[in-house]
């Protein structure tokens, strides 16, 4: 289990190292955001190797401070780019400075969204902003993420997805989705690794929604998960059977879906019955196409599992990022929690 | 007991110049001061002041990284306490309840060392000595803790009692081991300068197998005092200690005692040790020869120290309410004519005269926060060792101070989310501080407004909420954000600035000709139900698109009814009866004859209501012109409708 490290400054975001697919290591770095301070900071933090140390199971060593840079005004998102530039004021009002409030990459092109409703493209070798889409959304834009290459997708205040592809150069979403009943903003949105029209979003009713952006354009599924605004949603990277959502309400928890059947789903190919018994709606391949548990209609047959992964009830736990087997994630309690030993 | 009296303590403001008069205002937790022309004799300077309003802070704690930590963390603690159950009796809490005050001196040293470490590594000397001086708060803090816990907490019976006492003062006195660490690293410790010292320091801490342990070093050194070594062996081992979780009675424990106690004076007043005078002096101090301990006062350092060695090896049985006899006698013969009482020591005294409030009160007078008190306030309520203890304004002391302590921290600029959670364990004024407090927080970012929106909303406190949403639509609106301002005045449920907000989308349409913000207006769902005017936009919308996919006879239907439910502002009756006039000069009949009355109907009603509404003098001619020829254009197309209407509905097909 983990315990917390405190840190003096309330952590808006936390994201890991990536670590290259060929080392089997599990990551060792991450880097935090701070807010609603004085004087915010990124800071990067390591976590000691456990092997070198022989300590016991779920035991390990605090975080320690690597070093940290100052930030003007929270930081409101985090990614690991390789080169870094400054692009002033790119998000602004017409009297005002917006904040920006997520960041996609997909090197070497960054994409941003802001409260001021637009979309900003830059290139990590670029000075300047590659392209602007001015007035995306007239409302508040929350996250972003890249679906494709060349598409991203969009959360607002209003509870619509938004398609966007950027090698069209008109300024209006491809396609948008949304829930029919109340419009609830969405705060985080996020893919799944493998199969590119799964997306997962979360917003202030703190429901999960399973959403498959090639047909209709309603949610899925929808999933009581917590009792305030989810902050994250993630898909773990190489397991994406597994879902984490953390939220205002002070818990994180841990979406574990089995596979309709035994067998791994890539073998599972033609066999129909077990798939359509399952899911509600027909998927639109046909059963030719390998289902993802998360598409199944009902969430009671599909056996999903949640665990709290939190100890105890916390302040709000801002943001999680999940690698391999380790999990970190920030809380408004201004600590960080590490956990190792992630069942996945 | 009279109340502490120090002088206030002077700061000077750097910025201001010399001689100016300084103008100030209070704020919640500081001062702001300003420099003012003012002069006290002669006429007012003129020229530029300084332009700068200065905050002047009292408590610098909050801000203080490392002592963040301990907000933090305690803050973690008390809303674990707080859900502890109630209806369990107080009496199988007691074990939980001493937990937690542990966990709460465990936080407290461990900020405790990290200030150490970093005093230690800093090269700037003033942070040092800050350092170095919210280390010794934090000592005393948990010197007082550590005592109120033996003494409230954990309320040992005689017996227990000087056991509890003897590891407080021995957690409270490292000296002794750093010392003992120095001794027995060097090469030889039986002649090391500080060796007799450790050893009489682990006799007057009662650490006896210890002083046994450093003894043996001596007696291997000198054979021939080997037999006086032995003695004093079996008189240190030989020493009773109450065993509480043991069959013996606390009388028996008291019969062992004195008659060890009588042996160990036998062999002073044989003079059994007299050859050796550390021996001798370490035989004074098992009896509890006073003048002996007093004279050991460098090694015993405080009086506390002196009050619990007396007492372990006078009166072992002590009962906790004998002990401020004790407590009295020793300060006083602690203290010399030199020193003064300070007031770390008059608080020790008050708790061991058993008066919490005392306590307390010189607490909060000496520290200048709030932290210690509430905390340790919080916990004795918990364990039902407050009687309610009326204030002037009828809350009790507890909530009290966990007011003041929250109403600290909300002027922080981080530290107001923990600050929420005291409000909530308050339940006489916690809300209504709350309330006025939640609203003043500053909202830089929507994330920040959504959490504090959060915050009020989990506490049904609509009026902050329709506030803060207020705040973030008119920031919004100002912005020229329509999508945003809407998406808060529905959260809020404020339907007179959906009002207003749908006002200005069609005014924009109005003058632009188009809709902007199409993803938003398209998209309402049941949030148009907010407000009148919000539905007219949305129905206003449907039937341009209705028009657009040539869906015409709905469209008109749409139309007409948006006039005759009134859900059109009379304002735009004009706009939509021109909107009509396409559809009447359709070939196609669209309005039927029914429908065609109905405009008919509206125009009336709208012309007329124009012609009473007094004649604009200040409207020019033209507008008017323009005016009259839309009316006479109108009533063209509605009796041409009309007719055709008649006539289509007339025939019969056959």
């Amino acid at each position: 289990m983990e315990s917390a490290k405190y840190v003096s400054l309330k952590i808006s975001k936390t994201r890991w190292r990536p670590v290259s697919h060929s080392s089997l290591q599990q990551p060792d770095i991450f880097a935090t955001g701070s807010w609603d301070n004085e004087d915010n900071k990124v800071s990067v933090w390591s976590i000691g190797d456990p092997g070198s140390l022989g300590l016991e199971d779920g035991f390990e060593g605090d975080p320690q401070l690597i070093c940290e840079h100052k930030h003007d005004g929270d930081v409101l998102d985090l990614q690991t780019v390789s080169v870094s530039q400054q692009w002033p004021r790119a998000h602004r009002y017409p009297c005002d400075d917006a904040p920006g409030t997520g960041v996609a990459c997909s090197s070497p092109e960054i994409v941003t969204v802001g409260e001021d409703g637009r979309i900003i493209v830059f290139r990590a070798d670029h000075e300047g902003v590659v392209r602007v889409i001015e007035n995306a959304d007239s409302s508040t834009l929350h996250a972003v993420t890249y679906l494709r290459t060349t598409e991203v997708l969009t959360v607002n205040s209003f509870g619509q997805l938004k398609l966007w592809d950027l090698r069209q150069q008109n300024n209006s979403p491809s396609q948008v989705l949304s829930l029919s009943g109340d419009r609830v903003p969405l705060y985080c949105v996020d893919r799944h690794p493998n199969q590119q029209h799964i997306v997962a979003t979360g917003g202030q009713d703190g429901m999960l929604c399973v959403w498959d952006v090639r047909q209709g354009s309603m949610p899925f599924s929808l999933m009581e998960a917590h009792s305030a605004e989810m902050w994250e949603v993630h898909f773990h990277p190489t397991n994406p059977d597994h879902l984490f959502t953390c939220s205002e309400d002070g818990s994180l928890l841990h979406w574990e879906t089995a596979s309709p059947s035994e067998r791994p789903s890539f073998l599972q190919g033609g066999g129909s019955s077990s798939m359509t018994s399952r899911s509600a709606m027909a998927p639109a391949g046909g059963n030719q196409s390998i289902m993802s548990a998360w598409l199944c209609g009902d969430p009671s047959k599909s056996r999903l599992e949640t665990t709290h992964m939190l100890p105890s009830q916390t302040l709000s736990v801002n943001s999680l990022d999940v690698l391999g087997q380790c999990l970190v994630c920030g809380t408004d309690g201004e600590a960080i929690f590490v956990n190792r030993q992630v069942p996945v | 007991m009279e109340e502490v009296d120090v002088n206030p303590t002077v700061t000077n403001i750097p910025a201001i110049r010399h001689g100016k008069h300084m103008g100030f205002a209070w704020g919640p937790e500081d001062i702001l001061v300003y420099e003012t022309q003012f002069k006290a004799s002669g006429p007012s300077l003129s020229g530029p002041g300084g332009s700068f309003i200065h905050k002047v802070r009292k408590d610098e704690d909050i801000h203080s990284p490392i002592l963040r930590k301990l907000f933090n963390e305690s803050h973690h603690i008390f809303v674990g306490l707080q859900t502890i159950k109630e209806d369990v009796p107080s009496k199988s809490k007691k074990p939980q309840f001493v937990s937690i005050s542990r966990n709460y001196r465990s936080v407290i040293r461990a900020c405790m060392e990290e200030l150490q470490q970093v005093a230690v590594s800093t090269k700037d000397t003033e942070m040092a000595t800050q350092y170095g001086n919210q280390v010794s708060i934090l000592l005393a803090i948990e010197l007082i803790w550590n005592l109120c816990e033996v003494l409230f907490i954990d309320a040992a019976p005689a017996g227990s009692l000087l056991l509890h006492l003897l590891d407080w003062v021995r957690l409270h006195n490292a000296d002794a081991d750093e010392k003992a660490k120095d001794v027995l690293q060097s090469d030889s410790p039986a002649e090391h300068h500080h060796y007799w010292d450790v050893v009489v320091s682990y006799v007057l801490q009662g650490r006896l197998e210890e002083a046994r342990q450093m003894l043996a070093k001596q007696a291997t050194r000198q054979p021939a005092s080997r037999n006086m070594y032995k003695l004093m062996d079996g008189l240190l081992s030989k020493m009773p200690f109450y065993n509480p979780g043991g069959t013996q009675t606390l009388t028996e424990f008291d019969v062992k005692w004195r008659n060890w106690h009588e042996e160990v004076d036998r062999y002073l007043k044989d003079n059994s040790f007299s050859s050796n005078y550390h021996l001798e002096l370490i035989c004074k101090i098992l009896v509890g020869d006073e003048d002996a301990l007093l004279e050991q006062k460098e090694l015993l350092s405080t009086w506390y120290h002196f009050l619990i060695t007396r007492l372990l090896y006078c009166h072992p049985t002590v009962k906790p309410i004998e002990l401020h006899y004790y407590a009295q006698s020793c300060l006083t013969m602690f203290l010399d004519s030199r020193s003064v009482q300070e007031p770390l020591d008059s608080i020790l005294l008050a708790a061991f005269e058993f008066d919490i409030y005392l306590v307390i009160k010189d607490c909060s007078i000496v520290l200048n926060n709030w932290w210690f008190v509430a905390h340790l306030t919080d916990l004795l309520d918990h364990c039902k060792l407050l009687h309610s203890h009326n204030l002037n304004f009828g809350s009790n002391m507890r909530e009290f101070l966990l007011i003041e302590y929250a109403s600290g921290l909300f002027t922080h600029h981080s530290l107001w989310q923990c600050a929420v959670d005291y409000f909530d364990h308050c339940p006489e004024l916690g809300r209504a501080c709350l309330e006025l407090q939640i609203e003043r927080v500053p909202l830089d970012t929507e994330r920040k407004a959504l959490k504090v929106l959060r915050i009020c909303e989990d506490r049904q406190m609509s009026e902050q909420v329709r506030s803060i949403c207020k705040i973030m639509a008119m920031r919004a609106l100002r912005n020229n954000r329509l999508g945003s301002a809407l998406s808060w005045s529905i959260r809020a449920k404020d339907a007179a600035f959906a009002t207003l907000i749908s006002e200005r989308f069609l005014q924009d349409y109005c003058t632009k000709g188009t809709f902007s913000d199409l993803d938003l207006i398209d998209n309402l769902g049941p949030a148009m139900l907010l407000s009148d005017r919000l539905t007219f936009l949305g129905k206003y919308r449907e039937f341009h698109k209705l028009y657009g996919e040539k869906r015409f006879k709905e469209a008109a239907k749409l139309l007409l009814s948006l006039m005759t439910a009134k859900i059109a502002p009379r304002s735009f009756w004009m706009t939509l009866l021109t909107d009509a006039l396409p559809l009447l000069e359709q070939k196609e009949v669209i309005f039927s004859a029914d429908q065609t009355y109905e405009l008919m109907y509206c125009l009336e009603e709208l012309t007329s209501s124009l012609d009473t509404a007094a004649p604009g003098a200040d409207s020019p001619m033209q507008e008017q012109d323009v005016e009259q020829t839309k009316v006479e254009l109108l009533r063209l197309s509605l009796a041409r409708n009309l007719a055709m209407a008649i006539v289509k509905e007339g025939t019969v097909d056959t």
